[in-house]
């Protein structure tokens, strides 16, 4: 599970002085739920995702992930998610395999295990044909398959993804949207943000609208549509983030 | 600190190094070649340059000596150099190589002799010419034994012993044992050498293990794993710092048997001379000057880490390494001139200090307390660099510069 409790992110800007990239945002995330954070380019998910994983401290506030606070227990938080983004690469001269267990003994697997767990992801994702090949040499599609198998490796209770399937093409794209449904399946909390709709129609559970670093909306798609009286989730967005982003402008 | 992750942290980055063209070029191909293709290649030039100079018999032309034939005969008669005729513009010529020297007798030489007023031949030659100096010096040796000559002769004539004008001689004689005969000459280079090739062997990897992750979008992806920030650096240090180790090893060794190779060569070479030169170093002294930049190979590793990594890309890194290299040349450098010895205060100058006492150590001499100082003093700002490096690598706004 995911407890978001007045997350916020302050960042100093020699030109632009502070700068709130996210600003008390709190949410929650069940498991075998898949919750879809939208928003425009620099309205604060990726911000808000990276708090999620750790990567980035909150300012103020916190978060509970799979029971451990991000600020308490950072590492024990990364034992328990599996994080997925299109800045997170794989390591040029690993092969797809070399890449999958650095990660999987980085998570304390011991070498009995790894293997097991290797042998069942691959064949899962089809990747056996090209587990001794270079990451440097693989195809886009090879290579998601391979951050995949990074991700689950640990198969950690918490799922997260930053626009996981931006700059990708429609197959590729379809193996990450299956993922993720699969992910929900076997009881996963999953979170991600897209500018997709499409996917989030096809996915979410439940929908957070941000922008400028607040969560101004909430609610299951069908919740959101009889309240804005419209059934197009992408006029639903510009409802809401509308009169705030003509404010800014 | 979990020993076992930062033991597959640096697992992980160890293969990949070995797999990296670029950073095993610059750690262990330039060090064990460069010395080699150095020394060999100075060898041959410097055989080729003074072994021609030796060979060719120098044109000489003689000013004036009209009046004076008996020491024109005495040049004339030297096998070793060819007397051309007089021309106006001998200076030119010595200028363009058309004759090595000019001597220039002054008139009325003869008559002076006999009558015994002193007179100075100048011999006209061209400074950093090689051929040019062998045949100045043929003449100068030429004019020296027609002087010692004629003293001779006079002396005989006056029936007077020849130690009348040598009444004693001297003789010089060497009591430092060979290898430290060699080791004062090269010495200063080989700490130089280390210091310098330990940090150039460091570069690299430490270029690619910070903004190369950056740039090839991997930090953020090892950041998401449940390995601590701490043992994250410590793993990337270690490799750092064991790709500095391996480039001072290599070029330490390879520098040895490149020494070691000239000096047989030059024995060999200096036996028709009669001189010897020894170039063997001691063991000890290499172990030595080992364990004196082991703490100045772990100051370079964290600090090159902690600068590239403030950069984004690998380009950028570079750019803000190439002026560290300087900051490394000049302390490097001052320990290799004359007369810059160890004190007490340039005993706390690092990189500085680790090359003056390399210098010392070489030559066989053990200070314990400025070795003691020197190492101490460098271990603490080892420590100080790690623990920069640490925190530089848990500021978010060096590792998500935008």
């Amino acid at each position: 599970m995911i407890d978001a409790r007045g997350l916020s992110k302050r960042f100093q800007d020699k030109k632009r002085g502070e700068i709130r990239a996210v600003d008390n945002v709190s949410f929650q995330c069940q498991p075998g739920k898949i919750y879809g954070l939208l928003g425009a380019n620099g309205a604060g998910k990726t911000t808000t995702l990276r708090m999620l994983a750790t990567i980035l401290e909150p300012t103020d506030g916190t978060a509970i992930v799979a029971s451990y606070d991000v600020i308490d227990h950072p590492e024990k938080v990364r034992a328990n998610i599996g994080f997925l983004s299109t800045a997170t690469a794989l390591y040029p001269r690993l092969t797809a395999q070399e890449m999958v267990e650095y990660f999987g003994r980085l998570n304390g697997l011991d070498e009995h295990t790894l293997k097991k767990r290797i042998d069942d992801i691959f064949s899962r994702l089809d990747m056996n044909s090209f587990r001794d090949r270079r990451c440097d040499k693989l195809s886009t599609g090879m290579k998601q398959k391979t951050s995949i198998a990074r991700t689950l490796v640990h198969d950690p209770p918490v799922m997260i993804f930053d626009e996981p399937t931006t700059g990708l093409d429609v197959m590729t794209a379809r193996t990450i949207i299956g993922f993720i449904a699969d992910c929900r399946d076997r009881g996963k909390t999953v979170i991600f943000s897209t500018h997709i709709m499409s996917e989030v129609e096809r996915l979410c559970d439940h929908i957070g609208i941000i922008h400028g670093g607040k969560l101004l909306e909430e609610g299951t798609l069908s919740e959101l549509r009889a309240k804005h009286n419209e059934h197009n989730l992408e006029e639903i967005i510009v409802k809401v983030v509308g009169p705030l982003a003509n404010a800014e402008a | 600190m979990n020993l076992h992750a930062v033991g597959v942290v640096y697992r992980k980055e160890l293969r990949e190094w070995l797999r990296d063209r670029r950073t095993l070029i610059s750690t262990v191909l330039v060090p064990l070649l460069a010395f080699p293709i150095l020394i060999s290649g100075m060898i041959s030039l410097s055989a080729v340059l003074i072994g021609g100079a030796k060979k060719e018999v120098p044109k000489i032309m003689i000013i004036h000596g009209e009046d004076s034939p008996a020491v024109v005969d005495a040049l004339k008669a030297n096998r070793e150099i060819e007397v051309v005729p007089f021309a106006a513009n001998w200076q030119d010529q010595i200028s363009e190589k058309q004759i090595r020297a000019a001597v220039e007798i002054p008139e009325g030489f003869q008559a002076s002799l006999d009558k015994g007023t002193p007179q100075i031949i100048q011999i006209h030659y061209y400074e950093g010419e090689l051929k040019s100096e062998f045949g100045a010096e043929h003449v100068e040796k030429s004019l020296k034994a027609y002087r010692d000559d004629l003293v001779k002769k006079r002396l005989e004539a006056k029936n007077l012993p020849d130690s009348l004008i040598a009444p004693f001689d001297t003789k010089q004689h060497n009591v430092a044992p060979p290898e430290k005969v060699g080791g004062a000459s090269i010495g200063s280079m080989i700490g130089y050498m280390v210091i310098i090739l330990s940090m150039t062997g460091a570069i690299y990897p430490a270029i690619d293990l910070t903004a190369g992750e950056k740039e090839r979008g991997t930090m953020e992806t090892i950041l998401s794993s449940p390995v601590s920030r701490l043992d994250l650096v410590l793993g990337k240090f270690l490799l750092v710092f064991s790709a500095s180790l391996t480039t001072a090893i290599l070029s330490v060794t390879s520098m040895g048997l490149s020494f070691a190779y000239m000096g047989h060569a030059l024995s060999n070479s200096a036996n028709t001379s009669g001189a010897g030169i020894h170039m063997n170093l001691g063991l000890t002294s290499v172990v030595a000057v080992f364990l004196m930049a082991l703490p100045l190979s772990v100051l370079f590793s964290a600090v090159l880490m902690t600068v590239a990594l403030f950069a984004k890309t690998y380009k950028e890194a570079q750019s803000y390494l190439t002026p560290m290299t300087f900051i490394v040349v000049i302390p490097a450098v001052a320990s290799v001139l004359p007369g810059v010895e160890l004190n007490p205060k340039l005993a706390l100058i690092p990189i500085l200090n680790t090359s003056l006492i390399c210098k010392e150590i070489i030559t066989g001499t053990y200070h314990w307390g400025s070795i003691a100082i020197i190492f101490a003093s460098t271990c603490v700002y080892a420590a100080a660099a790690i623990f920069m490096a640490v925190k530089t690598f848990q500021r978010e706004s060096v590792l998500f510069r935008s």
